[in-house]
């Protein structure tokens, strides 16, 4: 198809307010939103605190791609195809470790941290002379860019720059970090893994969703509810009833929160917890010494600001959805278009009381974890999803909700007319649409 | 075997037998106030509180897995699932704490639901307080699936 043809075919796709089934159950759009999107934008890796020093290095997809994330002598991080090129093996395949270069199982193959080939065994068996640095480097990702200590990559060698792509999503990763009575955050507690049987775009339009929790939680709020009038304990049950509790907030308070978006179909919204539900009760002992140790490194009014930032969750389309507030940062891998793999990471704020991380652990398991009473409706629901879509009965997804009545605000983003409005979902497909229509990578 | 690990054998099997019964209240029973019920991401995994779990349910989130599993609106839930516990391989652990019995098992689950089956293999440890209708009560309960690595759909069955 030529280019113009892919530019009829995502407009005929995407429309007003709706989208065509097709965009989550045909193969053939998954395959070129690999090449189109995947291939373009920037993805989300990981967090520099992963690979403190030289020679550490974590393995991870970006769409498809198998890549080594590693950090040379120089303190630089690459971005690698975990490919030997001699005859193609897997170089890497721990999850991640730390290692002074890396040799290929098969013949010996060795390549420094930056990717460049050292040593190749029995070079004399080469009559035309053996392969060397840098024909025989591995393959490095096109372009690799940090932002706070956030790692993104883009497998294209054009496009924008970090910075232009992030945009104003830049501020909700640093209400992640600003966070940090010491400005430092780091990775901790392990990453815990869940997929499901459904497209990956239906996880991005539910995370900004804010209609959805009184319906797809009602099992646990009500759980929540009957055991509020019981002591929770100080124990994970507390954490998770809170935040339980705050699913089941009134409808007033979703329409009237704010839902915000910007180009590249990012977006944020903001927080719905209050005194009875935020994980910490303001006047635990905890929180005070917690505000006390933030207040001693920026002073109060900067203190002040940076907790009066109320952010539940922020997507950075299409790999990553995190929660700044809380810490906890949702890295999505489409597998295939009916399948998709979410890897779930929780930070440390360095000099914080210890107990925030124990609470963020268990406000991780309570909303990413894969037992936990809330993500399971979720996952069921996507399944439901995409079986229903694969089914006869109407080809288009309606999307129409506050369709009309976006608000311009500041850095230039855009504020759904209420909270519950669509407009995360109409603007992701407005960035797919831009990517999908382009001319073939 | 011994009379005290045939006892215990038949506390596992019956504690089993209440999951694929469905009797959740009762099986709630069988724990004390501060347990755990835990199935943690690693092999060798020394902290549910400082590292990320499948499961990590002291008493109160126990109690709330349990009224959720019993709620209407559960979606994960409907249909249910069945499921079946093979219990085997018990012995007592090498090491024993302090006021508890530790036990280890090799537990085999098959869970049926909505056309698909799908099966948790792995090491289960029970710490085992005295007291109880059935002489024991439990305080931990520990398994270990040989995948807990890997990558898993939701888990909405009690293990």
């Amino acid at each position: 198809m030529s280019g113009n043809g892919h530019a009829a075919e995502a407009d005929g796709l995407v429309q007003d307010g709706r989208v065509h089934r097709a965009v989550y159950v045909d193969p053939t759009i998954f395959e070129r939103e690999m090449r189109q999107l995947f291939g373009r934008a920037w993805l989300y890796l990981g967090h520099e605190s992963q690979i403190p020093n030289p020679g550490d290095y974590f393995t991870t997809r970006m769409a498809r791609e198998n890549v080594i994330v590693a950090r040379h002598r120089d303190g630089a991080v690459h971005v690698l195809f975990n490919r030997c090129r001699h005859r193609g093996a897997v170089l890497c395949a721990d999850a991640s470790g730390h290692a002074p270069r890396f040799v290929c199982c098969y013949h010996g193959w060795t390549y420094d941290t930056d990717g460049a080939l050292v040593d190749v065994p029995l070079p004399e068996g080469y009559p035309g002379g053996a392969p060397t640095s840098p024909g025989h480097d591995l393959a490095r990702v096109k372009r690799v860019e940090s932002y706070r200590g956030f790692i993104f990559a883009s497998l294209a060698a054009d496009g924008p720059a970090l910075a232009e792509f992030l945009g104003a999503m830049t501020t909700s990763i640093d209400d992640l970090v600003d966070r940090s009575p010491t400005g430092e955050v780091v990775v901790a507690g392990g990453i815990s893994k869940h997929a499901y049987n459904g497209n990956w775009k239906l996880v991005f339009e539910n995370n900004n969703d804010l209609l959805h929790p009184h319906f797809v939680h009602a099992s646990s709020i009500a759980a929540a509810r009957e055991r509020e009038r019981a002591s929770p304990g100080e124990g994970p049950g507390r954490v998770a009833m809170r935040q339980m509790l705050a699913n089941g907030a009134p409808m007033p308070v979703w329409e009237g929160l704010g839902l915000w978006t910007q180009r590249f179909g990012h977006s944020f919204m903001g927080d719905f917890h209050d005194r009875r539900t935020f994980p910490v009760d303001p006047d635990d002992p905890v929180e005070a010494e917690y505000r006390t140790r933030l207040t001693a490194r920026v002073g109060a009014a900067r203190a002040a600001e940076i907790l009066a930032v109320g952010r539940f969750n922020s997507i950075v389309y299409p790999s990553l959805s995190f929660m700044s507030m809380f810490r906890q940062l949702r890295v999505v891998h489409p597998i295939a278009v009916d399948r998709t793999e979410i890897h779930t990471h929780t930070f440390r704020m360095v000099g914080a009381p210890e107990r925030m991380f124990r609470d963020s652990i268990a406000f991780a398991n309570t909303v990413n974890g894969v037992g936990s009473l809330v993500l399971t409706d979720d996952l069921e629901t996507y399944e439901r999803i995409q079986l229903g879509l694969a089914t006869q009965g109407g080809d288009w997804v309606e999307l129409g909700r506050g369709l009309g009545g976006d608000v311009a605000d500041a850095g230039g983003m855009l504020r759904g007319a209420t909270g519950t409005s669509e407009i995360h979902v109409r603007n992701q497909f407005a960035a797919w649409r831009h990517y999908m229509a382009g001319p073939e990578s | 075997m011994t009379p005290e690990l045939a006892a215990i054998e038949a506390f596992l099997v019956r504690e089993a037998a209440l999951l694929d019964g469905r009797k959740l209240e009762e099986w709630l029973g069988l724990f004390t106030e501060d347990a755990r019920y835990w199935l943690p991401i690693s092999p060798d995994q020394d902290s549910g509180t400082e590292q990320l779990s499948l499961i990590y349910d002291d008493r109160a989130l126990l109690e709330m897995r349990v009224r959720r599993a019993q709620h209407s609106l559960f979606h994960a839930q409907r249909p249910p699932s069945r499921t079946v516990h093979l219990v085997s391989n018990v012995r007592l652990a090498e090491e024993q704490p302090a006021g508890a019995l530790a036990v280890l098992s090799n537990q085999l689950i098959v869970e049926y639901r909505n056309g698909k089956s799908r099966s948790y293999a792995g090491t289960c440890r029970h710490e085992l307080a005295p007291g109880g209708a059935a002489g024991f009560r439990i305080r931990l309960k520990r398994l270990d699936l040989i995948d807990a690595d890997g990558v898993h759909e939701g888990i909405t069955v009690i293990l």
